[in-house]
Formats: structure tokens, C-alpha cells, sequence
């Protein structure tokens, strides 16, 4: 059970299993959350295909279900369940729709095909090597260069037809090579090959969706991962037209999983450390500093560096480190300080819980100190009482299983795809010194006497922008992923954000804060839809790492500032309630808005322009126009 | 006729594929006998049943196979013949 396609790092199920999927019903609460338990097992394709035809019957009831068109070249009726389970175990309720066989370009491009009409968000064109018309020509460089281009119209037009039908997000696949060589070694160089062509198709797809706001799966990647050989079944494709191997359905879609997960803000944020044979061999407390097993100089020495040099490496971009071990805190420390072959130290980690609380307790302080939930954390922890004691405790925690060898650790935990990506800003380069930022603002608090002095003392700055291309990445990644300060909690696609761009009417704000310290990144967002004479507030979304410092306050007198410009007369505030928004309940009344109507699902709020008195604000507010307009920037003074 | 325990390890296949505890492999049985015994589940039943046997169907033996009896002795004969591999 070692082998990568049976998704090691998942737990066996319970032997009630299939009793468990048979109790599961409309969107209850329960079922739901019942389902979700069940998504995380490691279960047979028999199994999952069940749990994925309960779970797509659920999230036909439930409104935060999100819809997944599969266009494929190949028979998909057996991945398509397992599509909805594997969407589940990564946070996201998917239904998918399906298509009759080989309908691609009839799906594609007829606005009234099945995908067109069931109004998906996202649509899966699952195309490979022989749904494209990739004919080879070996030793013949000009042909071969027309047949990837060929490949590629093909290929674009299919995605424009999709594109103009409606606002969607179309995710691409790269094409696994073939599993045979015509030649031998020189497969890949000789030009026209099957192999040079899907080289090349395969790197030319890649550069036209970085530049769009399309996704990628790179099947490419996992074919090489699980294996060609693996991959492909020639016998299954004659038999039933299957483009892979049905042993690697549950792996394809657990990928397929992580990055809607990924696109929808959901991926996990944060990974919690445990120390004692997890980061070295042996017990701190026990063994002490010369006692423990960490560097070049043993085997299991090295199976540990192996592990923390992975852990920086996901640091540097951007995942948040925290610790959480039984030990004494500076015994714990101690390593991290003296220990000569530690690669990672103490600035590395933002949240260190070194106590002898249980685990769930300290998971949960770590999350709340960092401001982010606790289904943002992965826990990696060598012992399997630990890891069960937490899956017990705190469901919505990824706790990996790990095999016994410390040498397996890193890959079993990359390779559960925690923390899959959809871009990579600068704001995520940055975050590791964001959080260092914050540590010296807090001491700074630490030494004022009063809030409003220590808010003066950090001399921020307020950037208001509209929205623009080049930020386009970060805004929908706040927009997808800000849970708590958000009134209401709509999530919209690159795509979407995008044409807010270039919309006439209205208010588009995005607010970059800096400060005495550093550049604390965009950390606002808001979306003002024109209803004349009104502006109605469609989004306000906040980033918790700035509460309690009047950028709320300053970010309404820019609005105001704006709709007095425009003629506005008032600004119309609504808020939704979540399970995780509580905390702004009160952001109206609070800036002064008056309530319209209100009950236990939402409330609506109004502000008069004319009689509006800008807040006095410990914050220089700077408007930055586009570049189209004007080249300098000016102090809107408040 | 096969040894029972080919037989009662088909009937948890056929349990398992499709999700109804009453099912019995009999030598008789038909795809007709079963309801949603269509071609996409025919191909999920088999991917059970080379997994459990350890054992690969061609596209031609899966075809050709009229009733679960046929299916029994054919597992059978891979069976042995895995065993007289060295």
C-alpha cells in the first residue's frame, strides 16, 4: 500500500463504510458533514464511485455546490463520480456533468450543447494524444511545426467556443507522452515524432494559459509521476475507449480535487510541525542536543535534513510554519538555537506551541494567532496515536498518514498536494517576511501606552487602486479565500474579476496598507455596483491580519470620496450571514450606516452621501490612478 | 464445476458493484438477472474481479462470456495457470 496511485497518505476506511454512504441523504447539515468524514478515506474504485454518486446527490441540493463540465475524448462515465468524492475530500461540493462520448467539438462550440446549458463554472477538457491531430512526420522539422500548431488552433478554438458561450473557467490538460518509443533514445530529438510533438504542443499550452485566466492540470506530470506504464492500459482504451488505466482514476481525480480547491481559495495555508522523530530522529528531552539524529553524518540524520530542507522550501513560497510538540518550549527551542545541522530556525516558524496541551488544543491556538481557520492546517506527526487523536478531535485538519521510514516523509507529504496552487504572487514570496513584520508590530503595541498612539506610531499608508490586470491574481485570490471579514462572501473567478476591470459604472477598490515596517500587501478589496442614484456595496472583504487599525474607516471615506465624484446619493451596504463572518455583524452600524431591514440571514444598510463626515483616520489615504490616465499619484487628504 | 469459492467470492463482487446485499452468483445468472447490469458496469465488475484474482481479462474472453458459470471456469483456468508459472 506504499505505491503513490493508492494514496498512502489517506486512512483506511471503517469496515461500515458502505453502510455509512447508504445513510446519506439531501444537504443536511449531517449528510454533509458525514460526508465529508467519508471523502478523506483511502477507498476501492468500488467504493468511491458509490460515495461520489451520493455525494453528486447531495450537491445538486445544497447552494454552495460549484459545477464541473468533463468534455473528453475518452469514456469518462467511470471518473466522473469519483471527480465529486475527490472534490469533497479537498473542501469543495462539486457536480459534475457529464457528455456522451467523443462530443468535443459538438459540446464545445454548440451554445445549446449539455455543457453550455447546465451553466458550469468550470469545464474539464480532458483531450489527449488521440483527440488532437497530431499525425507524426518523423525527420520532417517544417511539417512537424505546422502539426503542434494545428493542434494548438484546435485546441483554442475549442476554449473560445466555450469562452463565448458564457463566463467560465476552462481547465486544460497537457498531454502524457505515449508509452512506447518508435525509436529508442532519440525519440524526443528526432522532429515529428509522437513524442517531439507532444513535447512541443505541451509547452506551447502551457505558455497561452499562464497568460490567461484558464487553469491547468498537468496530466503531463502525473502520467510521468505514477508512471507511463501505469498510465497506459492499450487493452482498456480498445475495450471501452478509457484514457487511462482505471487504477489511476482515484489519483487523477484527487488532482482534479486539489486544484478546484486551489482556485477556490481552499487549499491549505499552514503546516504544523511536530518535533520529537518528525524534524530529527529521537526525543529532545530525553536524548538531548548531542543525542539526537539530525545531518550527513547517519542515515536517519539524513532522512531528517531531507524533510526540513522540503519545509523550507514550501516556506519560501509562501506556506505559513508553525510548531506543535510535548515538550518543554525552551528545551524545544534549544534545538532550533544551537543545534549545528538544524536547517530551519526559529524565524521560520510563525506559531510555536512547544507545552504539554494536547495537540487539538494547540492546532487551535495556532490557527487562531494566525488568524486563519482550522481547515487551513496540515499537521505532520510521526505518531499514528497523535494523528488519530486529531482526526478525532478536529476533522477538518489534513493529518497525512506516513509510512515508518523517516526517508518517505517529504514525498508522502507533497505528494497529498496540500497546498496546490493555481498562481504564485509576490504577495505569497513575501509572506514569511510579512509575518516577521507583524511579530515587530506587535512588540511595537507591546510598548505604546494607548491604541491611537500606537496606530500613529506606524505611520501607514493606505494605496487605493481600481482593479487592474496585474494585481487581477492576488484580488481573486482574496476574493476566494477571506472567510471572515466579509460581508458577503461572494466569490467570483479570475474570468469574473476581469471584467469588473473594464466595467464603466460603478467602484472597483483594491487597498494595499504599508507602514513604518514593511508592505503589509493588499489586504482589501471592494466591488460597488451602479444602481442610479446608488451605489449597492457587492463585496467588502478585509484580511484579519489588519483589524483594529481604522482601515475600514479609511477605506469608506476613499469610497465616499469616489461616489461624491460620481453623484452618487447613497451607498447601499448589505450583509450575509455565514458560519465565519460573525465579526463583522456590526461593520455598518459601526460606520455609521443606517439599517434598512434586517433578519437572522441578513441585514441591509444605508448611507447618505451628502451628509457624510469623513472619519478621522490614523491612515494616509493615497489614490493611485491606472497608468492610462495619469502618471502621478496624489494625497487624497483626510 | 468450480470450487465454491470461486462462486462465493463472485457473489461479494457483485455485492460490491452493485450496492444490493440480496445478489447471488449462480452458475445461471445473467447480465438480464440484474438490475443496472449495463456495459459501464460490466467493466466496473470486472476491474473487481481481475483486482480480486489478480488475474487480466482480454477484450475477446470478456465479449464472449454468456453467463456467470462461463465466467467461473475461466477464472478457474487463469487461476491454474498462474500457479504452474515457476
Amino acid at each position: 500500500m506504499d505505491r503513490l496511485v493508492d494514496l498512502p497518505w489517506l486512512v483506511s476506511p471503517p469496515t461500515d463504510f458502505r453502510q455509512q454512504v447508504r445513510s446519506l441523504s439531501e444537504c443536511t447539515p449531517r449528510s454533509r458533514a458525514l460526508a465529508q468524514r467519508l471523502a478523506q478515506f483511502r477507498v476501492d474504485s468500488s467504493d468511491l464511485h458509490r460515495l461520489g454518486i451520493a455525494i453528486n446527490q447531495i450537491a445538486s441540493d445544497c447552494t454552495d455546490t460549484i459545477r464541473l463540465g468533463v468534455i473528453s475524448n475518452g469514456t469518462t462515465d467511470l471518473l466522473l463520480p469519483a471527480l465529486s468524492a475527490s472534490a469533497l475530500r479537498h473542501g469543495v461540493w462539486l457536480r459534475v456533468v457529464g457528455t456522451a462520448f467523443d462530443q468535443v467539438a459538438q459540446e464545445s462550440l454548440d451554445p445549446k450543447s449539455n455543457i453550455n446549458r447546465a451553466q458550469c463554472n468550470y469545464v474539464l477538457l480532458a483531450i489527449d494524444h488521440r483527440g488532437l491531430p497530431l499525425a507524426p512526420t518523423p525527420g520532417e522539422l517544417e511539417r512537424a511545426h505546422t502539426t503542434v500548431d494545428s493542434a494548438l488552433k484546435h485546441i483554442s478554438s475549442l476554449r473560445s467556443g466555450l469562452h463565448n458561450t458564457s463566463e467560465r473557467t476552462i481547465i486544460l490538460q497537457t498531454v502524457p507522452q505515449i508509452g512506447s518509443r518508435l525509436f529508442g533514445s532519440i525519440d524526443r530529438e528526432v522532429p515529428g515524432t509522437m513524442s517531439w510533438l507532444i513535447d512541443r504542443y505541451n509547452d506551447e499550452l502551457r505558455v497561452s494559459i499562464e497568460n490567461s485566466a484558464d487553469l491547468l492540470l498537468d496530466t503531463a506530470a502525473l502520467a510521468e509521476t505514477v508512471g507511463l506504464s501505469n498510465w497506459h492500459d492499450p487493452a482498456q482504451w480498445i475495450l471501452g475507449k478509457f484514457p487511462f488505466a482505471h487504477a489511476i482514476v482515484p489519483i487523477y481525480a484527487d488532482w482534479v480535487g486539489r486544484l478546484l480547491a486551489a482556485a477556490r481559495g481552499k487549499a491549505r495555508k499552514c503546516l504544523v510541525l511536530d518535533l520529537d522523530n518528525t524534524l530529527w530522529g529521537g526525543v529532545i528531552g530525553d536524548d538531548g542536543l548531542a543525542g539526537i539524529a539530525l545531518g550527513n553524518g547517519s542515515v536517519i540524520g539524513e532522512a531528517y535534513l531531507n524533510i526540513q530542507r522540503n519545509v523550507i522550501a514550501l516556506h519560501d513560497r509562501g506556506i505559513i510554519l508553525a510548531v506543535s510538540s510535548k515538550n518543554d518550549d525552551h528545551v524545544a527551542r534549544s534545538v532550533f538555537r544551537s543545534h549545528p545541522e538544524m536547517l530551519l530556525r526559529e524565524e521560520h516558524i510563525a506559531a510555536f506551541q512547544a507545552n504539554w496541551l494536547d495537540k487539538a488544543s494547540n492546532l487551535r491556538a495556532i490557527a487562531e494567532t494566525l488568524s486563519i481557520g482550522t481547515d487551513s492546517l496540515v499537521l505532520l506527526d510521526d505518531n499514528p496515536a497523535e494523528r488519530a487523536q486529531v482526526r478525532e478531535a478536529l476533522p477538518e485538519v489534513a493529518v497525512p498518514e506516513l509510512p515508518r521510514d523517516p526517508a518517505l516523509y517529504a514525498d508522502t507529504l507533497l505528494a497529498a498536494g496540500y497546498f496546490e496552487a493555481v498562481r504564485f504572487t509576490a504577495d505569497d514570496r513575501n509572506r514569511a517576511a510579512q509575518y516577521q513584520n507583524n511579530a515587530a508590530r506587535s512588540r511595537l503595541l507591546v510598548a505604546s501606552t494607548d491604541l491611537d498612539s500606537y496606530l500613529q506610531s506606524l505611520e501607514m499608508r493606505a494605496l487605493c487602486r481600481r482593479f487592474d490586470s496585474v494585481n487581477r491574481a492576488r484580488i481573486t485570490q482574496l476574493i476566494n479565500k477571506t472567510n471572515q471579514f466579509n460581508l458577503t462572501t461572494h466569490r467570483y473567478t479570475e474570468s469574473e474579476v476581469e471584467a469588473f476591470e473594464t466595467s464603466a459604472e460603478g467602484l472597483t477598490v483594491q487597498v494595499r496598507l504599508v507602514d513604518r515596517f514593511g508592505d503589509n500587501g493588499m489586504i482589501a478589496v471592494v466591488i460597488c455596483v451602479e444602481e442610479p442614484p446608488n451605489w449597492v456595496i457587492d463585496t467588502w472583504l478585509m484580511s484579519c491580519r489588519v483589524l483594529n487599525r481604522k482601515v475600514e474607516c479609511a477605506t469608506l471615506n476613499y469610497i465616499v470620496a469616489c461616489a461624491r465624484a460620481a453623484n452618487i446619493r447613497s451607498l447601499i451596504g448589505s450583509y450575509r450571514v455565514t458560519e465565519r463572518n460573525g465579526m463583522v455583524k456590526d461593520h455598518y452600524a459601526k460606520l455609521g450606516f443606517e439599517l434598512l431591514e434586517t433578519d437572522d440571514s441578513k441585514s441591509r444598510w444605508a448611507l447618505d452621501i451628502a451628509k457624510y463626515e469623513p472619519i478621522a483616520v490614523p491612515i494616509e489615504i493615497m489614490e493611485i490612478a491606472r497608468p492610462a490616465e495619469t502618471s502621478d499619484t496624489s494625497t487624497v487628504g483626510f | 464445476m468450480p470450487p465454491p469459492s470461486i462462486l462465493e467470492r463472485l457473489t461479494r463482487s457483485l455485492r460490491n458493484v452493485f450496492d444490493n446485499d440480496s445478489l447471488v452468483a449462480t452458475r445461471e445468472l445473467t447480465a438480464q438477472d440484474v438490475d443496472g447490469w449495463d456495459s459501464i458496469n460490466n467493466v466496473r465488475l470486472f476491474i473487481e474481479i481481475e483486482r480480486d484474482f489478480s488475474i487480466r481479462f482480454s477484450a475477446a474472453e470478456i465479449t464472449s462470456l454468456e453467463n456467470v458459470g462461463q465466467l467461473a471456469d475461466l477464472i478457474e483456468i487463469k487461476l491454474h495457470d498462474s500457479q504452474m508459472t515457476p
